[in-house]
């Protein structure tokens, strides 16, 4: 014993993993040489880069398959406890195939708005890919320090990719708003981290998780406070209630498919957050985490759902405006059972729930982000009215937006998306929730009401005198881009599947994750 | 017949329409192009609904009509092991009705739209849509998972919408967007009840639910599970306060959708009263039984009212509205007998249901003619000042609709007849527990609502089959009333099965209560 407390101490650097870091790491060396064969090519063979990211998102996808026991750890102390700050679990890997997944889509139907709109495509793809590498670092980290440092990595490349649009003034004042509010929010969450290392004296989450249990009474309001205010920056990338304010104008602002990205990676990152903190490292602090989660889901959700509600779909800007409203209510469902994990006994079932709603809401948030790109090129204001009649225009794209919106609304056909909402009912009926599961039922209604009106415009005749203006732009325009057309069909695809094998995902809801 | 050859029968039967669905919407094989591309869509139609219907007709016939209460050509598999949730399909005598009902009515609805294509968009996606429609009905009718009948029971209405707003008549929008919202509100607290019935009871299986007869159940998650499934069931049904939504959707739904919408769909609410609430939540019914039968008893009497001030004379009153009004009564009768939870009302109940379908449907069909013919479904404008005399101008349309007429105001010897009659018989003597004072009251109510369904009927007769004092020939000679033809043989082919049926239920009703009876005793006796 002595002696191998002994050998420990002498090596006191940590060994590394080199296989089980592979998908994060993948991204970043990715966005790397994307940075460096910018500076090398010409302008008009920029549309490589395109190839390289897509290449790089599917190497790092690749590099999950050999991690599929999830057995795997690196980064991890080498005395004391051996708490590991790395780890790719099953839990691990499902959100980094989610984020790479949901990346990748993004990148597929990034292609055609970097060309059209002259976005810089050098930093496009870099900023896309760092971000993503951020975002597959989150879910496998097991200490304070990566968590936020992972959370940031994901968030700032973000912020630029939201005012990336030059010269366009609503892009610029989005992603400073989005800026501000993130960084206060950050700010909030590192003091939160600090209070839990006063109280602690650790950043490792299992290791919090012992010291919490038997905390000095005298830092108890200490630690309290900490989980508090900890959460609090998790709680801003899911776009929570009251931190939802920047959603509408970044989504507005942003480049359509990075709203896209926004509303499931940057979501995915900050649910992972909340779950690997409350359930991992503050499971003693549940009495205070799990009445407010289920508060501010309910919060989220209403008031996603009813402001998603009250826009007109005559109104510029109005389906962006509804998606990125739906999404702060489908953010209230995703809370909905990590608040369950702070009352049942079995926290990592209900947290399998939020991480299968997640994966069915990545498909088809992303594949309806899709053929929002895709109607963008022809109605440049992205007015639910111009959906009017997409059915005659171009049949594919308005089934399968027709598809996702059912998926999202939760109705048949779109059959994953009804069972993903009942596996989170479920979860909150199990924990005793009832109260949230009775809001829940009356927002799934509400959003019921604004995804069907939005999917009968798709079906319904063409107004005569707004398609005018737009037709000669429609009729140079009307061939679909492949690589769009590519991130459609793998939406619906992915939907389709889900649908006839629910099993797929719901898994994870019986199964323990955590 | 082997159990086996069941199985697949019942599978196919669900599985037909929904492939052929998906085939309706691909390019016509060589071979089968027909003189149009409408035409070989139309005729794909026919094909597979005329399948579905002579594999109805085989699985009736294996069915072993001696044992109806035992669930028949079973399949059992899992599909969601996360959730419990199995594919789980059966029929028994209370279902076999139903699926045979719901293939005959598609088919016939399919064999009147070759011949009269319904005006709208293309005739591809109509008869997509309206296979669509058979696969989820008669899925509703087969499944035996709470979670699978709810995805069922959604199913339906994605077609029903779209047949409402696209090929329908004036106000369809509205009527069409009323229906879904409707429905759905109402089928939303359906999944909450259905999934705190799975979650408390531990199984999503309709079968193994009621086998427990909600022993596992506490008294208040049954009384909030039958208040939350009653009400999406209430819905659909439609059961009095909630039915605001029938007379818009069918005033404006094409004659095909009002057929089924008539005919299949507000059955599931009937059924699924019967097939889950009554055996799955005894307790729970048994509380809530005496204000379903208030409902009912209302709804009989407000239907038969409203369909009275729609017959008057100058209130421009909508055939088509007055039908649907008269289907609240009708199936005010059927939520009655539910409630009084005696196997006499809820055989009363199922065989009311049937009646209902083929009777219903069948005049919906002549209404539809009769719009065909003359351009309106306005009971002012139609009968013009004097009456449109059909008897004199197409005596067999007008036979028919006097036959429908009297068959709907249950007339001894036709369909209609029995279920009332039962129901009103079951609530003289409702089950032990409930006040037998308030049933009375009730069923007094129905005998009054009886009354005035005859009364409006008879008008409807009177206003649209008499009358026209014999001048219709000069005023035709002058070229004011277009001639009209009479029945014509595809109309006679897609009705004289329902006018068939209606006869043998009204004279055999027997043939059917054998049916439903033995497994309604079950249902209510707890599997035993």
């Amino acid at each position: 014993m002595v002696l191998l407390a002994d050998s420990a101490a002498v090596s006191l650097v940590q060994s590394v993993d080199w296989l089980a870091v592979a998908p994060p790491l993948i991204a970043a060396v990715a966005a790397l040489a994307v940075l460096v064969a910018d500076l090398f090519l010409p302008a008009e063979r920029k549309h490589v880069l395109g190839g390289v990211t897509v290449g790089g998102l599917l190497l790092a996808g690749l590099a999950l398959i050999p991690l599929r026991a999830g057995t795997r750890s690196t980064f991890c102390l080498t005395g004391g406890s051996h708490t590991c700050s790395y780890e790719a679990d099953h839990f691990t890997l499902v959100l980094q195939f989610l984020v790479i997944g949901g990346a990748l889509l993004t990148a597929l139907l990034s292609a055609t708005t970097v060309r059209e709109q002259e976005l810089p495509a050098g930093e496009y793809w870099f900023l896309l890919l760092s971000s993503a590498a951020g975002a597959a670092l989150l879910p496998a980290s097991r200490d304070l320090a990566t968590l936020v440092v992972a959370l940031e990595v994901a968030s700032l490349p973000a912020f630029a990719l939201v005012g990336l649009r030059r010269g366009d003034r609503r892009s610029s004042e989005a992603a400073l708003k989005f800026f501000l509010s993130s960084v206060t929010a950050t700010a909030v969450t590192l003091l939160g981290v600090s209070f839990v290392y006063a109280a602690t004296g650790t950043l490792h989450l299992t290791d919090v998780a012992h010291s919490l249990a038997a905390v000095d009474p005298r830092l108890a309001t200490l630690a309290r406070t900490g989980v508090v205010l900890t959460l609090v920056g998790f709680a801003f990338k899911t776009a929570a209630v009251p931190f939802h304010f920047w959603v509408p104008d970044a989504y507005a602002g942003a480049p359509l498919p990075v709203a896209g990205y926004l509303s499931v990676v940057g979501k995915a990152v900050g649910f992972t957050g909340i779950a690997l903190v409350t359930v991992i490292a503050f499971p003693t602090y549940s009495d205070v985490w799990g009445p407010a989660l289920a508060v501010l889901a309910a919060l989220t959700m209403t008031a996603g759902n009813v402001a998603a509600l009250r826009q007109r779909p005559d109104r510029k800007l109005s389906a962006v405006r509804l998606l990125a409203w739906s999404s702060v209510g489908q953010a209230g469902y995703l809370l909905v059972p990590l608040a369950a994990a702070g009352y049942g006994s079995d926290p990592g079932h209900a947290v399998g729930a939020t991480v299968a709603y997640a994966l069915m809401y990545a498909a088809v948030n992303l594949g309806a982000f899709a053929v929002a790109v895709l109607v963008g090129r022809t109605a440049a204001h992205h007015r639910i009215a111009d959906y009017r009649g997409l059915y005659a225009r171009s049949p594919f794209a308005a089934l399968a937006l027709a598809f996702f919106l059912l998926c999202l609304a939760g109705l048949p056909p779109g059959v994953i998306g009804l069972f993903a909402k009942v596996t989170v009912f479920s979860a909150a009926v199990d924990a005793g929730l009832g109260w949230l599961a009775a809001v829940m039922a009356v927002n799934v209604v509400i959003a019921l009401y604004y995804y069907l009106q939005w999917t009968a415009f798709l079906f319904r005749p063409a107004g005569e005198p707004e398609g005018t203006a737009d037709g000669e732009a429609a009729a140079v325009k009307t061939r679909m881009p492949r690589s769009l057309g590519a991130a459609i069909g793998l939406a619906a695809a992915a939907g389709l599947v889900l649908s006839g094998a629910p099993q797929l995902v719901l898994r994870y809801a019986s199964g323990s994750l955590l | 017949m082997s159990h086996t050859v069941l199985q697949i029968l019942l599978l196919a039967i669900v599985g037909l329409p929904l492939a052929g669905a998906v085939a309706a919407l691909l390019p016509a094989p060589p071979g089968l192009k027909g003189r149009s591309p409408e035409q070989a869509v139309l005729r794909h139609g026919v094909t597979v609904t005329g399948a579905v219907l002579a594999l109805t007709v085989a699985l009736a016939a294996g069915f072993d009509h001696d044992r109806p209460a035992r669930m028949q050509a079973t399949t059992d598999v899992s599909w969601i092991p996360a959730l419990g949730i199995r594919f789980h399909l059966g029929v028994d005598g209370v279902s076999l009705p139903l699926v045979v009902l719901t293939s005959l009515l598609t088919f016939l609805c399919a064999l009147y739209s070759y011949y009269r294509v319904p005006d709208g968009p293309s005739p591809k996606a109509f008869v997509a849509l309206l296979l669509l429609l058979e696969a989820g009905s008669l899925a509703s009718f087969a499944v035996l998972d709470l979670v699978l009948f709810f995805l069922a029971f959604e199913t339906v209405l994605v077609p029903m919408y779209f047949l409402i707003a696209r090929w329908g008549g004036e106000g369809r929008e509205r009527g069409a967007w009323r229906f879904v919202l409707y429905t759905l509100l109402g089928s939303v607290v359906m999944l909450l009840g259905l999934l705190l019935v799975g979650i408390k009871g531990g199984t999503f299986d309709m079968v193994a639910l009621a086998t427990d007869n909600g022993s596992g159940l506490s008294h208040s998650t049954q009384v909030i599970a039958v208040l939350a499934i009653g009400a999406g069931l209430a819905v659909k049904a439609p059961m009095f306060p909630l039915h605001s939504w029938l007379p818009d959707a069918h005033t404006a739904a094409p004659t095909v959708g009002s057929v089924l919408l008539a005919g299949v769909l507000l059955k599931m609410g009937t059924y699924g009263l019967v097939r889950i609430v009554l055996p799955v939540a005894p307790d729970g019914a048994h509380t809530f039984a005496p204000y379903l039968a208030a409902f009912a008893a209302v709804g009989i009497v407000y239907g038969s009212l409203v369909c009275l001030a729609l017959a008057r004379r100058g209130s421009g009153g909508d055939l088509k509205r007055l039908i649907a009004y008269s289907s609240v009564g009708h199936m005010g009768f059927v939520l009655l007998g539910i409630s009084t939870l005696t196997p006499t009302g809820v055989n009363a109940a199922l065989f009311a249901n049937i009646a209902h379908g083929l009777i219903t449907g069948l005049l919906f069909f002549l209404v539809g003619g009769i719009k065909d013919r003359y351009g309106t479904t306005d009971l002012d404008r139609l009968s013009g000042p004097t009456g449109a005399a059909l008897y004199g101008r197409a005596p067999r349309l007008g036979g028919l609709l006097a036959f429908g007429a009297v068959a709907s105001l249950g007339l001894p010897g036709l369909a209609g007849f029995w279920g009332e009659m039962l129901a009103m018989f079951a609530s003289f003597r409702p089950a032990d527990g409930l006040s037998r004072p308030a049933y009375l009251t009730f069923m007094a109510l129905a005998g009054l609502g009886t009354l005035l369904t005859a009364a409006y009927l008879l008008v409807v007769v009177r206003r649209v089959c008499m009358g026209g004092n014999g001048e219709q020939h000069t005023t035709a000679a002058k070229g004011a009333v277009p001639a009209l033809a009479d029945v014509r043989p595809y109309e006679f082919a897609a009705w004289t099965p329902l006018v068939v049926l209606t006869v043998l239920a009204g004279l055999w009703p027997a043939a059917l209560l054998g049916l439903t009876d033995p497994a309604v005793q079950q249902l209510l006796g707890g599997g035993n």
